[in-house]
């Protein structure tokens, strides 16, 4: 069978999957749609959080990031993971206790202010449009890359079978899809890693072999990667941050992505699922469970993966000559086909040299050698679509790595969908525009808003704005700055009131998005920026990505401010805050819906 | 900002309530204190302190930022669910 075959047939079985649990979840009530009747299992639910989770981003791009980024890099890796903590112990239990339906609906409770709820729901529908355009894409990627059809066909089977479960089933259809998205994307990374883990240290289980020997040399794996890749002029792999400003960066950039996480919407309202508070806080630990499976994975096939590269192109070792360009491998014919990979023969040797041509003090070597410039662009996001080909894997593998991308784009798509499509029929059809609404009128309204956010997705994922690769500033940014503090001030303190509340997010929000505008540009218009985006040009020092966790402060502050500058909050919302953080009750509470 | 000890307002169990709430900000502080120390500290700030301790062809702080930090807190999240889940119990706080 040829690879083709085996790639359609392995993305027409999952999709069948798909579909076909869509048929057994459909949602009859407004319960199921917007948290599958509160009866998921916190495994089940743990396992749906980390598909929910674990985007486009998590599976193609995070180990590329790690292979060419080395130590600095970890950031992701501590900061996607440690979010987790602080939705155990801050905020899941005590949102499932609330028992609503969404984000934005505790805001507006808690802090008894329409205002507070409106902006609750902007900042949600503007994160998670961003984020989801990204998912989009990445499908048409997938699609276009492993089964030849063009970007915009891909793009619509994608989101017709998304629009199919989702609509059908809500909350309910997703949870169960986003299980088995979980099982096939674990799998697919997994797989590949355990083969290139075994090939190069002999250890199957890649998290260990990344600090274990390399077979080959007989020197540790790291050890062997930071000798190599200083070889070719690059800084070493495992290397300190030189100065303060690049670890108050780090430091920084870390806490914005674990509050970031904290704060994302279509990640909470997945522990509105689950039936109790103490099943919120277990689902909390089971969902970094399966999450860790492929974290600790990753950056085992990031080192693996950019040792692999260099000894392909420098068969013979960094000091003798390169791969001939004519004697390539397989697997670069064909990542060239799709432009992510590219070779331009600069010093016409018919050889390809990789080095770093931006090092002053490698120049003198690249010179003698003959070297006039780095001749390979390696796009980092192939890395991991292309292991198992640089691993001379069977086409199977390949195959199933093609669905495994598929379902993480689509399983986070979903979940995004669902926290858009649940901002628009709850907290503004019910919410303010028609509180009337029957049960029957809102689960309708509810499923056109859902198909209405698939539609505008699809369409903005066919045409990206110009901002498509900034979602993870935008997205984090947005969630860190405004809505992670809103929600923790709103369980931990009694004192802040609407006002309190509604400044803290406004000063958030707008102090983080003018930050980003003026070092990415306005609105990410191309030339309206002010300032470069590095460490030393940037406004304060700090590059925008990392701008989300001085957002919070300022949030933190201008509440708290206000909110002692003002009148102290009703008896009644003293009253809800107490029994949010009782979790007796929590059956009752879900009984009313 | 918790607030811990402005006067309860629920009337009839509010000082049971009082307790077993300062109780659980106590277990939260305790285990961010180790959140940020194994991520932040071990992982960034502390890592060229760190430095001379080898593991695995590379320093602990890197092994920290890359592996460390995940597992604990794995480990956290379990520990605070357990200990939560037997402190509502104990206060007569938990779901039937």
């Amino acid at each position: 069978m040829d690879q083709y075959t085996l790639n359609l047939l392995f993305v027409g079985a999952t999709f069948a999957l798909y579909i076909g649990i869509a048929v057994w979840a459909r949602a009859g009530s407004t319960s199921e749609f917007y948290a599958a009747g509160r009866g998921v299992h916190p495994v089940t639910n743990g396992m749906a959080t980390a598909a929910d989770w674990m985007s486009a981003a998590s599976f193609i791009s995070m180990a590329g990031l790690i292979a060419f980024g080395g130590y600095i890099n970890s950031s992701f890796l501590m900061g996607w993971t440690g979010g987790y903590v602080l939705l155990a112990l801050l905020l899941a239990p005590y949102l499932r206790k609330f028992g609503k339906f969404t984000v934005p609906e505790f805001i507006g409770d808690r802090f008894y202010s329409p205002t507070a709820r409106i902006i609750a729901v902007i900042c949600l529908i503007v994160a998670s449009v961003t984020y989801v355009i990204g998912q989009m894409t990445g499908v048409g990627v997938a699609f276009s890359r492993f089964l030849e059809v063009n970007n915009t066909l891909g793009l619509m089977i994608g989101a017709g079978v998304v629009f199919f479960y989702a609509v059908l089933g809500g909350m309910k259809g997703v949870t169960y899809t986003q299980v088995a998205q979980y099982c096939v994307l674990i799998t697919a990374y997994t797989i590949p890693a355990i083969f290139i883990s075994l090939q190069l240290t002999g250890n199957p289980i890649p998290a260990l072999g990344l600090f274990g020997d390399h077979v080959e040399s007989g020197t540790a794996l790291l050890t062997r990667l930071d000798q190599v890749v200083t070889e070719l002029g690059f800084k070493e792999y495992t290397a300190q941050n030189g100065d303060p400003s690049s670890v108050i960066n780090m430091v920084l950039f870390t806490f914005s992505l674990m509050i970031g996480t904290a704060g994302l919407p279509h990640v909470i309202i997945r522990f509105f699922t689950v039936p109790k508070v103490s099943d919120a806080r277990w689902s909390a630990g089971w969902a970094l469970v399966f999450i860790a499976l492929l974290y600790l994975t990753a950056p085992a096939v990031g080192a693996m993966a950019r040792l692999n590269i260099i000894d392909t192109i420098y068969p013979k070792g960094t000091s003798q000559e390169s791969l001939a360009y004519e004697a390539r491998p397989d697997w670069m014919k064909n990542w060239e086909v799709t432009g992510l990979l590219k070779f331009e023969d600069k010093n016409g040797d018919g050889r390809i040299q990789m080095y770093n041509d931006k090092s002053k003090s490698f120049a003198a070597t690249a010179e003698e050698r003959g070297w006039k410039g780095s001749e390979l662009k390696v796009n980092r996001d192939i890395l991991v679509l292309a292991n198992p080909e640089i691993a001379s894997l069977p086409g199977w593998v390949i195959a199933l790595v093609a669905a495994g991308g598929l379902a993480a784009a689509l399983s986070t798509a979903a979940g995004l969908l669902l926290a858009i499509s649940s901002a628009v029929s709850h907290d503004l059809i019910k919410g303010s525009i028609n509180p009337n609404i029957s049960e029957k009128g809102e689960l309708l309204a509810a499923r056109i808003s859902m198909a209405v956010a698939i539609a505008v997705a699809t369409y903005l994922g066919l045409n990206p704005p110009g901002f498509a690769a900034q979602t993870v500033a935008l997205a984090f940014g947005i969630a860190a700055a405004s809505i992670f503090p809103a929600l923790m001030m709103g369980i931990f303190s009694k004192r802040i009131n609407n006002k309190g509340a509604v400044a803290g997010m406004l000063t958030g929000l707008i102090f983080t998005l003018v930050y980003i505008f003026l070092h990415k540009g306005w609105l990410f218009i191309p030339g309206t920026a002010s300032f470069p985006d590095t460490i030393a040009g940037s406004l304060f020092g700090i590059k925008s990505t990392a701008i989300g966790s001085i957002g919070a402060i300022l949030n933190f502050a201008a509440a708290y401010l206000v909110s002692t500058m003002t009148e102290d909050t009703p008896d009644e919302i003293k009253e809800l805050v107490e029994s949010v953080r009782i979790p007796k009750g929590a059956g009752a509470a879900t009984a009313e819906h | 900002m918790t607030d811990t000890n402005s006067p309860n307002t629920t009337g009839g169990g509010g000082d049971k309530n009082q307790a077993y709430w300062s109780a659980n900000v106590r277990m939260i502080i305790v285990s961010l204190i180790i959140w940020a120390f194994v991520s932040f500290g071990c992982g960034i700030l502390l890592r060229p302190l760190l430095a001379d301790i080898k593991v695995g062809g590379t320093d602990l702080g890197f092994w920290f930022a890359q592996q460390g930090s995940i597992l604990v807190f794995l480990f956290l999240i379990f520990f605070y669910a357990w200990r939560m889940n037997k402190l509502d119990r104990e206060h007569g706080v938990d779901e039937e």
